[in-house]
């Protein structure tokens, strides 16, 4: 009964803390865009299609806690890693930018905000979303077993 | 039942934090404005800006401002109101921050306007026609010279006139002042030298009030 229960407490701490990467990435974003007045670009907006609603999905899991919610923001997390990993390949000049699927509006290959000479926006959308897919995955096993 | 609590107190403690951030970044570009009108006071209002209302007036709102931009059309009315209620006490100086696609142009018509004293009549016309002319993905401002017709102006002469390089030159030294002040938004404003840091109307008419009780007293 004790070891099920650390399970679940587990299991809850894994959700809680990909909820907390989510919740600040989406604030984070809404910051930079609607305070700072940066445009996302249509990169941009895919990566918030997919973080935003983890938030909620996964908020609306953990009151009170269900711990199938790791498995609805699973296909969120996974399709929001991958818009970023294609953007910071972008940025990095892997991929030539005549690929970029953007017209008008802002960019998606160009710089606006780095920090300590590396980080830049789709980095840390990276890391957010690696993280989250990380953490919920890992809540995924402790399901299972 | 705590690990709810943990969660609720998280998410109203993460908005909190971004409403700090909202407050202090707002707080850091006022300043940033402020200082660049102090480094750059001659870039407020240049020999060739169109005033509106009383030029002996002691409180200036200066208005940097885009034809095409749909948030100047809105704030028109109201501006014009606070001038023309202030008994001669407050005018007004439009700037030129020509962002959107076509603004230019419509600029120009109103440089040639201000020749054959219509720049405000055409200025109203060509901020009613407004959604006729600057749609942001086509605009079309070619329109233009039929939509202002009946302010009476003479079309011909007006079309010659906005050829003037001239105009161009004004246009320049606007936008390099739009960068020099630090506007990154239209309309953009400064009551006697004073950003306004909060945007929206009531903001403005509280910092047009403050300003007219410092110049004439209440």
């Amino acid at each position: 009964m004790t070891l099920r229960h650390t399970r679940q407490d587990s299991i809850w701490a894994l959700v809680f803390a990909a909820w907390l990467v989510a919740l600040t990435a989406s604030l984070g974003a809404l910051f930079l865009g609607e305070v700072m007045g940066m445009t996302p670009c249509v990169l941009c907006w895919y990566q918030r299609i997919s973080m935003f609603p983890l938030v909620l999905v996964l908020g609306v899991g953990l009151l009170p806690f269900d711990a199938r919610s790791s498995r609805y923001g699973l296909p969120l997390a996974a399709v929001g890693w991958i818009m970023a990993l294609y953007h910071c390949l972008l940025y990095w000049g892997v991929i030539p930018p005549d690929l970029v699927p953007c017209g008008q509006g802002a960019s998606c290959s160009q710089i606006d905000l780095q920090l300590l000479g590396f980080i830049t926006i789709p980095l840390l959308s990276l890391t957010a979303f690696t993280l989250i897919l990380a953490l919920l995955i890992f809540a995924q096993r402790g399901i299972q077993k | 039942m705590n690990k709810k609590l943990i969660v609720v107190a998280t998410a109203a403690l993460a908005i909190l934090v971004f409403l700090m951030g909202l407050y202090l970044y707002n707080g850091k570009k006022g300043q940033d404005s402020a200082k660049a009108v102090q480094s750059n006071p001659q870039s407020l209002v240049r020999a060739h800006s169109p005033v509106f209302g009383n030029p002996e007036a002691k409180v200036t709102i200066v208005e940097f401002f885009d034809p095409a931009c749909e948030a100047c059309r809105a704030f028109y009315p109201f501006v014009k109101t606070i001038v023309n209620s202030s008994f001669g006490r407050v005018k007004l100086v439009l700037r030129y921050a020509a962002f959107h696609k076509g603004s230019d142009d419509a600029v120009k018509v109103l440089e040639a306007a201000k020749i054959q004293n219509l720049y405000w009549p055409v200025l109203e016309a060509i901020l009613k026609s407004q959604p006729i002319w600057a749609s942001h993905d086509k605009p079309q401002p070619e329109l233009i010279w039929d939509l202002i017709k009946d302010t009476g102006i003479d079309i011909a002469k007006a079309q010659a006139d906005a050829r003037d390089p001239g105009i161009r030159k004004t246009l320049e030294i606007d936008s390099a002042d739009v960068e020099a002040l630090k506007v990154t938004r239209t309309p953009g404003f400064f009551v006697n030298g004073k950003p306004l840091a909060d945007f929206g109307i009531d903001q403005l008419k509280a910092l047009v009030d403050r300003e007219v009780a410092a110049n004439y007293g209440q």
